[in-house]
């Protein structure tokens, strides 16, 4: 059953992410992209990884979207309609080929390993994300350890994000405010 | 450019969600510590909430004003967070190192806790208020391009 659910999910994902680049009207294209953001939030929850796919719900099907049509929106109709040239046959010949190649050589790969049975981890998760798991509790009083490790441990980075953020906001003011008033 | 939208039952059903949404977002912000969540998501929806009473009920209602007004806070996140990590050195340790929020009666880990929320809430009007102002400033009708139409 559940294996059902994932392969119906990634269809419709590699679905919708063909729709985007074959679409001729760029307002469809934000509009399949937003759908394409909730999907891929979909996965991510049935990956487990809840805090993800709740950020790409709510800024990639989201705000992203608002900001894409904002934009379009001040653009002049004849921009929004792209003409597309024709895929040349050495692109869609040897890509599938690669893919095709890709997904040969990942048949070898090892398998990821979830620690379950006492598996090596690898170096840098054997050091910190079982101490992070067994003690951020106790640290922080912090029962989501993602949030944890995100304001606490690895606060300089959060930091430097929101700066990210922030720099963005001035450059677009900057950018496309009129400055004669 | 951005206009009140037409239809009445765009503008009650605005006018009914805004306030689910603002609260809604108020919970991802401060449930970030025990669930999905926290300053990112929270702030974003915060600011989509604003967004959607610019989009439907016109840049002259009231919530949007405030939006404007809120527009000038651009920043405040940024140095509220900073601030706490100040407050960790002023209290003797690291920067962003919340044990050392010298708080008497608050033990380590309640310290940590208090710095979490508080760095959430600096990200989350960081991001709340860019989010605006990006809206803002691709909505502004240039004096170039008006004269231009």
């Amino acid at each position: 059953m559940m294996e059902f659910f994932e392969i119906a999910l990634l269809i419709l994902l590699i679905t919708t992410a063909v729709g985007i680049s074959r679409v001729r009207n760029l307002i469809s294209a934000v509009l399949v992209l937003a759908c394409y953001s909730f999907l891929m939030a979909a996965v991510w929850a049935q990956l487990g990884a809840v805090d993800v796919a709740f950020v790409e719900a709510v800024v990639g099907a989201g705000l992203a979207t608002v900001l894409f049509l904002l934009t379009l929106f001040r653009a002049r109709a004849q921009d929004t309609q792209i003409r597309r040239a024709r895929t040349p046959l050495v692109a869609l010949l040897g890509l599938p080929l690669l893919g095709f190649l890709l997904l040969y050589a990942a048949v070898d790969l090892p398998p990821y390993p979830d620690g379950r049975d006492g598996q090596d981890l690898g170096k840098a998760s054997t050091r910190v994300a079982a101490e992070y798991l067994q003690k951020s509790y106790q640290k922080t009083e912090t029962p989501n350890v993602v949030t944890a490790v995100l304001m606490d441990y690895r606060a300089f980075d959060t930091l430097i994000e929101t700066g990210v953020i922030f720099t963005a906001g001035i450059a677009c003011a900057l950018l496309l405010r009129d400055r004669a008033k | 450019m951005i206009e009140a939208h037409d239809s009445p039952i765009v503008r009650s059903a605005g006018k009914l969600l805004i306030p689910l949404i603002q609260l809604f977002a108020l919970y991802v912000l401060f449930f970030g510590q025990y669930g999905p969540g926290g300053g990112f998501a929270g702030g974003v929806i915060l600011g989509t909430s604003f967004l959607l009473a610019i989009l439907v009920l016109g840049p002259q209602a009231p919530p949007c004003r405030l939006a404007h007004q809120l527009e000038h806070g651009d920043g405040v996140g940024l140095m509220i967070f900073v601030g706490v990590g100040g407050l960790c050195l002023i209290g003797g340790g690291e920067f962003l190192n919340y044990s050392n929020l010298q708080l008497p009666s608050l033990d380590d880990a309640a310290r940590r806790s208090l710095g979490i929320v508080l760095t959430q809430i600096g990200v989350a009007a960081d991001i709340a208020v860019t989010a605006l102002s990006i809206v803002f400033s691709l909505g502004r009708q240039n004096s170039q391009e008006a004269s231009h139409e």
